[in-house]
């Protein structure tokens, strides 16, 4: 049964279409890559989903339903209770996603207060919990830090720690590996996947980096111009890609096993036949 | 994991010490005025006029900054016009801050219509010149302290207005702001909680650049004699008389203006000195 589900989501800046009939689903507990290049609409998804979408950007027709309830059905007031009480956000910056001016410990308990209605100390004793499970040394000190006190790294678990917190069903971690640098990359992804595996919660994984992919997720959608190409499991998508968009995409990977061959771009033939996909859609919704 | 950034102490700077005790001085002068004036600050003595300060031939001890043309005692109408210039400066900075601040903040993150409307008004109210406005305020208001204050907060109100907004904008584009967000907070508290701590330092620098311009205002409308009744001794109208006698007596000219410059320069200083004392965040 699946968690979360987009139905044939559309979602326009004016008149320029942003995502394009989306629909994909998140089963409970499963890891689903949401895959695409800069501008594809991937974190435009995890931002409908989650009701932080930009206020230029309205969504005309579509549904979003969580643990079966219709998110776009819902007034403002009961959606923001049911997101917050079900879904939580892995953000892309740990260095903007923290407030500079607050102490990291309430950044952590405000939603265990808010939410949940814990009360201050059971919240802090939960807090401490968490930032042990994502092995931050000297969690106590760590609560009492601001923010530019800590590492991107640090502050990355903090984060972790955070979404975890009110043991929500959904996760959107959106590209949360990208500004960190590789080994340290490397770790929080190792991270986030056992706290996934323990709680298990049910994961959208919004990345670029197939490679970070293929370590992470069961499932994958490969988007293009706010519209889904191919929606596969993993070892299928690896194996055989079904849309020449997500083979070319594969084979313009680099290979670190043949450092000397040169890099593959996506050939334009590829990506040509994707936009006359997308043009096509316009045209019969009415767009151009 | 443990670097050292936490172990980083900041010193208080010399300017935030220098203008903090220049203000305190001024601030004790201006509350505790009649006990420590040497002289009745109205007082005036024609055969005592144009005693020229301490240090000078002719002096009187009992005059250490000199007399005006009226025999009126310079230092103690300097002390006495600190409870016109810092009440002025209080009072109004504050009050301008308050709506300022406020209305900039709700026009930089709520958006939509409220921006809208405050926007278009501070485009409208940017356009006027402010003396003017402020001298046609005080032509339909009266002379008096209370419409000082109200002519500084009326046309001073839309420089804490763009800037907050602006600053206001910037906050509400973070992550964090997104995450409280999701985390079902409700957009009132997410202003007051995430987005003004942040807005804070800037507030303060505005809030003592604002104090600065209030003292000079104040100045300026007593210099064109529209501020309060010519009985109270101001620091602008000082300058103002002090302007016609120049060649006479220069120090009653010149004792008010330093007054005043090194006031107007400790109001900004300390906002700077205030900003990197209590910013959290290390540049």
């Amino acid at each position: 049964m699946s968690f979360l589900t987009i139905e044939n989501l559309n979602a326009e800046v004016g008149p320029a279409p942003i995502l394009r009939d989306v629909s994909l689903s998140v089963a409970a507990g499963e890891v689903r890559g949401l895959v695409g290049e800069s501008g594809a609409g991937k974190s435009m998804i995890g931002k409908a989903v989650l009701g932080t979408l930009p206020s230029a950007i309205e969504i005309s027709s579509g549904r979003i339903v969580l643990e079966g309830e219709d998110l776009q059905a819902m007034r403002p007031r009961d959606r923001r209770r049911v997101i917050g009480a079900k879904a939580a956000l892995i953000p892309q910056d740990p260095l903007t996603a923290l407030n500079p001016s607050r102490r990291v410990g309430p950044q952590i308990t405000d939603r265990l207060v808010d939410i949940l209605g814990w009360t201050r100390h059971d919240a802090q004793t939960r807090a401490l919990e968490l930032l042990d499970e994502v092995q931050i040394p000297e969690p106590e000190r760590v609560m009492r830090a601001y923010p530019h006190e800590l590492s991107g790294g640090m502050r990355q678990r903090i984060l972790i720690a955070s979404a975890f917190a009110a043991e929500p069903k959904l996760i959107i971690a959106d590209e949360p590996t990208t500004a960190l640098d590789v080994t340290v990359q490397k770790q929080i992804l190792k991270l986030i996947k056992q706290m996934q595996a323990r709680h298990g919660t049910a994961l959208l994984f919004v990345t670029h980096d197939l490679g970070v992919v293929s370590k992470i997720c069961q499932s994958l959608t490969v988007l293009y111009g706010g519209k889904v190409l191919e929606d596969t499991r993993i070892g299928d998508f690896f194996a055989r890609p079904a849309h020449p968009y997500s083979a070319a995409l594969l084979a313009a990977t680099p290979k670190y096993t043949d450092p000397a061959a040169s890099l593959t771009p996506v050939p334009e033939a590829v990506i040509d036949g994707v936009r006359a996909e997308i043009e096509a859609f316009d045209r019969m919704h009415g767009h151009v | 994991m443990a670097d050292g950034r936490s172990q980083v102490k900041r010193r208080a700077g010399a300017r935030l010490w220098l203008s903090a005790t220049w203000l305190g001085l001024l601030v004790l002068g201006a509350v505790f005025a009649p006990l420590i004036a040497p002289q009745d600050p109205l007082a005036q003595d024609l055969f005592g006029a144009r005693l020229p300060p301490f240090w000078e031939a002719g002096a009187d001890a009992a005059f250490p900054l000199g007399s005006d043309s009226l025999g009126r005692d310079v230092l103690s109408r300097i002390i006495h016009g600190a409870r016109i210039a810092l009440g002025v400066a209080l009072i109004a900075g504050t009050l301008t801050c308050l709506i300022g601040s406020g209305l900039g903040l709700i026009a930089g993150y709520f958006r939509g219509w409220p921006d809208m409307v405050i926007s278009r008004l501070v485009d409208i109210w940017m356009a006027f010149p402010p003396v003017l406005f402020a001298i046609l305020l005080i032509a339909v208001l009266g002379t008096g302290l209370s419409s000082i204050i109200i002519a500084i907060v009326v046309i001073d109100w839309t420089r804490f207005a763009r800037v907050i907004r602006a600053e206001a904008m910037s906050q509400g584009a973070m992550d964090y702001v997104a995450s409280a967000q999701v985390a079902g907070r409700k957009r009132f508290s997410i202003l007051l909680a995430e987005i003004l701590p942040n807005v804070l330092p800037t507030i303060v620098v505005l809030l003592t650049l604002e104090m600065g311009i209030a003292v000079i205002v104040e100045a300026i409308l007593s210099f064109v004699n529209l501020s309060i009744s010519t009985d109270q001794p101001t620091w602008g109208s000082m300058i103002a008389e002090g302007r016609l006698s120049i060649h006479q007596a220069w120090w009653v000219l010149v004792f008010p203006l330093v007054t005043l410059f090194l006031t107007v320069l400790s109001f900004s200083q300390l906002g700077e000195g205030l900003k990197d004392h209590f910013d959290p965040v290390l540049r």
